[in-house]
Formats: C-alpha cells, structure tokens, sequence
C-alpha cells in the first residue's frame, strides 16, 4: 500500500526518486510546450490554449488516480499531503503570482525547464524568483501577521463547498471538458496557425465522453471504509469467517508465561489513568486499520492477535474488520478487559472449587493475581505515552 | 527552432500520470517554489549564518525542514527537473540561445519584465504556499481547497492584467 516512504522508500532513497520523477515532469513539460513563453502567454490573449489543456487534463488524471488507488487499498489516503488552506494568503499569493506570470510569462517550474533549453529569459526570471523569495524574506516582518492568517488546515474542496467528493469530480469533468470545447472554439477564431486546427474531431467527442463516464463511476464509489465495516458486519461474513473467543485466563495465563506468539490489540479510543493496561498490549484505534502504519503488526504469520476492548463489543467489530481487511489468526477476548478485572485481578472465591477443574482454576487465579497485577503496575510505568497518531507525510513547496 | 510539440491532452494525461506516481510513492505532490527557497535560505545561510538565526522567515523554514537547504526534496526534483527538460530539447532539437519575446516587445524590455516576473511568483509562492505546480496543480490532485483557490487566484488576476501588458506579448 502506498505511499512508500518512509519505511520501503527511506528518506534518503526519497531524494534520488524526487530526481527521477523530476526528469519525467520537466521531459512532459518541455514536451508539452512548457518552455516557451510565448506559449504559455497565449492562454491569456486566447490564441494558445495550451496550457489550459495540459493543466486541466493532468489534474483530473491525478485526481481520479488518487481516487480510484485510494478505493482498492493500494494508497492509503488518511496520510498523503493535503497542502492547508492559508485563506488570505493564498488570494493574494495567488494574485500577485498571476501578474507575475503576465510579466514573466512563466511559473517557477516552467522556467526552469524552459532555462534548461536555454531560454535567456527564462534564466532571467528564475533569477527574479531568487531574489523574489529573498525580498520577501527581508521583508517578513511586515506581514508575517497576514501570513499565518486564515489558518483552516488541509480541508478538501468538495468541503468548503458542501458536495460529496465524486458529485465534485464529476462537476470538474463536465467544467474541463466543457473548457476544452469552448477553448477550442476561441484558438480557432483568434490563431489562424492555432494547433487545434489539426485535430479530429471525433477522438475529441471520445475522449471527452470517456472522461465523463470516468467521472460518473467516481461518483457511485462508495467511501472504501464504510463498504469494507459494512461487510465485516453482515451475517453472512461473521458466519463464513467464525472467530475463537479467548477466555480471561487464557489471555492472563499466556501473558504471564511471555507467549512470544500473543499480540494484544486494545482498540479503546478514551484510555483514563484508572483503565487496565494490558502488559505488552498495542492501541490500535479501529480507524487505524485500514491504513498502513500497523499493517506490519497486524501481518505477521506465526502471531496470534486478540482484540481486547473494554467488554467484548467493539473488539467483536474490530476483529471481523481486520479479518475482512485480510489479517487472520484473529480473535477475541471475552468480556474483554473487564472480565480480567474481575476474574484475575479481582479474584475472590465465592465458593471452594465444586471441582478438579474448578479447583485448578481457582488455584490459577489466586496465583496470578499478584503476578499480573506487578506484570501492570511495570508496564504501565514503562509504556505512560499516549497512542502515536497516525504520522502523515508532510510536503509544500 | 522545432515547435512540433506533443499533443497537449496526451501530455496531460503524462503529466497527471507522473503526478499520480509521485504521490503513490511518496505521498507527496510535485512543486517547484520550494526549491527557490531553498537556494535563498542557503545563500543566506552562507553568507551570514546570524541573519538566519535572526530571521522568523528563515527560522521556520529551519523547523519545518530538518538537514541542509539544500538538501530537500523539491532541490532534487527541481533539478531532475532542470535535465529532463534538457533531455527532452535535446530529443527534440529545440536547445536554443534565445530570448523569447512578444512580435512588439524589446528584448530588454522583456528581460526586465522576466525578472521582475519571476521576483513577483518568488514572492507571491511564499504567500500562497506554492506555485502552480505545488499548491495548484499537487493541490488539485488531492482535492484540497487551498489548492483549487490558488489556482483561481493565479488565473483571475492574470486575465485581469493581461491586456495591460499585451505589448509584452502580442
């Protein structure tokens, strides 16, 4: 599942990626006509419509990419860089930017390939980039206010204008290819040498209805997580995939023999001071299962893992998920850590042992009830940090 | 010089396809601004390393970003950057020595307008948290509003001024 980094693509690994994928970005780019100035200009006097074109496509190709990666499992979504939202500055940065790209009739990225052709006025304005970036510096202190101001975080656009992810990704389609058309329309009457001139229109209509019908199945994928909790709930999985409980003393007895085999996976969400910690026990939110950080915990072959929670109920639901999810050598701890309370740490015979069985059991308990109890108190001192949240790639420019 | 460049849609779908790869792999979108910044904190570093410490700018760019300046991902990329627009003129017999410029336009003029350009995006970049290919275009493919408004941002004021500056151009 990705993304890769950083524990297959280490962070050092991640630099030579960045050059690579930055020789495949300025390659497209110079391409797709990128490096020229002139080029670039003309969206904004209509007879180039380039760069709309290129901008649009790759966005949309990205954007349902992510999409459809994120619904089969193979990116996990929770973690990749979502740029925050600056109100303000993001307006007026973008402002300024425009006329800066009237002026320069570049983008930084632009510039730089266009400098690698050898565009002299390129070179000139990634130099004017330099010393843009260090005027502002200089000037920091007069607006560094106004750039911490409107602080909102990585919120998604379809959010802030209160639609559900795919109606917005169809909307963009329909927008892009709606641009495309009208685009296309303009270059035509302003730029008698226009490029579009060459084209066909059928691989157009194609292409623009296949875009369409892309955008329309992103538009019925259901949220990936609510499918896959939905399923693990349903009767028939619960049936076909029946889950082995554990019983409070099987759990204390492997814990205090050290079974190198046991994983204990406490899936509360509100853990106070006064909780029972389970020696050795991890704390996996169910909203971390679907993600990458304890894939590798969760995997492990020759493990058994047994949810715990607070009485059995929601470690129950956490369970069929992970078994949904593909984990197995699943189970459950019955009564959950309640029932450790009561049956080990709060042992009290009510009654002698009516049994052999019985009789070794309660002999068990009252045994393991100090150990236990010691095997808590020192992992509690050892283990006092709250659960990690789930680390998420960080990025900007 | 050769102008035979590739269709725009299907250079899209390229674009959008190593967007997507470099997000799969790493998490993170493509940028460009960064790398400016970078070269700027350098410099600074250098050449006073008390103005870096002295500086909110500088510093948060210190917190934000652990190691040497210039020794970032946008660095890297930026320059894979750099050859993989050279391999593709070199490919595609467009390496020139030009200053490429409006029918009307000086060629002084238009060096002057570059850099100041180029001074208005570096600075504009810094506001905004990106450039088009880091806040709009990453932006865009992972739907974030910031994004998407930046890009509006970038476009809307450029229409505004354009016939302004249509001298420059046409």
């Amino acid at each position: 599942m990705g993304p890769f980094v950083p524990d297959i693509i280490t962070n050092e690994m991640n630099l030579v990626v960045a050059f690579l994928l930055g020789i495949a970005f300025g390659a497209v780019l110079e391409q797709a006509g990128f490096s020229s100035s002139r080029r670039l200009a003309g969206l904004f006097y209509g007879y180039d419509f380039t760069v709309l074109r290129v901008f649009f496509t790759a966005a949309v190709t990205a954007m349902l990419g992510v999409i459809f990666l994120g619904y089969f499992g193979y990116l996990d979504t929770d973690i990749i860089y979502v740029n925050p939202m600056f109100l303000g500055p993001a307006i007026v940065g973008g402002a300024i930017m425009g006329v800066g790209f009237i002026l320069g009739g570049y983008c930084p990225g632009t510039s730089i390939v266009a400098a690698s052709i050898g565009k002299k006025d390129a070179i000139a304005f990634v130099s004017g980039g330099i010393l843009g970036v260090f005027v502002f510096g200089e000037l920091f202190p007069l607006y560094d206010g106004f750039y911490a101001s409107g602080a909102l975080g990585p919120i998604r656009v379809f959010d802030s204008l209160g639609m559900s992810q795919g109606v917005f990704v169809l909307l963009l389609i329909l927008v892009a290819v709606g641009a495309f058309a009208a685009t296309t329309w303009i270059e035509k009457r302003v730029n008698p040498e226009s490029p579009a001139r060459a084209w066909p229109r059928r691989a157009h209509a194609l292409a623009g209805a296949g875009l369409v019908a892309l955008g329309i199945v992103a538009l019925f994928i259901p949220d990936r997580k609510t499918l896959l909790v939905d399923e693990s709930r349903s009767a028939e999985f619960q049936r076909s995939h029946p889950i082995a409980m554990m019983t409070a003393d099987e759990l204390a007895f492997r814990i205090i023999d050290r079974d190198p085999r046991l994983v204990i996976v406490d899936v509360r969400t509100a853990l106070d001071s006064t909780a029972t910690i389970l020696p050795g026990s991890v704390n996996i939110p169910p909203g971390a299962l679907f993600g990458k950080q304890y894939a590798g915990l969760l995997g492990m072959r020759h493990e058994e893992r047994v949810f715990v929670d607070r009485d059995g109920s929601a470690a129950r639901n956490a369970a069929f998920l992970a078994l949904r999810l593909g984990y197995d050598n699943v189970r459950v701890l019955e009564g959950g850590v309640a029932a450790v309370d009561s049956t080990i740490l709060g042992f009290t015979p009510s009654h002698p042992p009516r049994s052999r069985d019985e009789a070794d059991t309660f002999r068990f308990r009252t045994e393991a009830k100090p150990v236990l109890a010691q095997m808590i108190r020192e992992y509690r001192a050892r283990a006092s940090a709250p659960p990690p949240a789930v680390k998420k790639i960080s990025g900007g420019c | 010089m050769n102008t035979k460049y590739m269709n725009p849609y299907l250079a899209g779908v390229l674009l959008g396809l190593v967007l997507l790869l470099t997000i799969y792999l790493t998490g993170r979108g493509l940028g460009a601004s960064g790398a400016l910044k970078s070269v700027v904190v350098a410099g600074v570093q250098t050449a006073s390393p008390n103005h870096l410490e002295s500086s909110p700018f500088y510093r948060e760019f210190a917190g934000a970003h652990e190691g040497s300046p210039l020794k970032q991902w946008l660095v890297f990329e930026v320059a894979g950057v750099l050859f993989g627009g050279f391999l593709s003129g070199v490919v595609s017999r467009r390496l020139t020595w030009v200053t490429e410029k409006g029918p009307r336009a000086t060629t002084g003029l238009r060096m002057v307008m570059a850099v100041l350009g180029g001074a208005l995006f570096g600075a504009g970049a810094q506001f905004a948290r990106g450039c088009t290919s880091g806040a709009a275009l990453s932006g865009m493919a992972v739907l974030s509003s910031g994004g998407f408004l930046t890009m509006i941002a970038i476009f809307g004021s450029g229409y505004l001024v354009a016939y302004f500056f249509r001298r420059l151009w046409i």
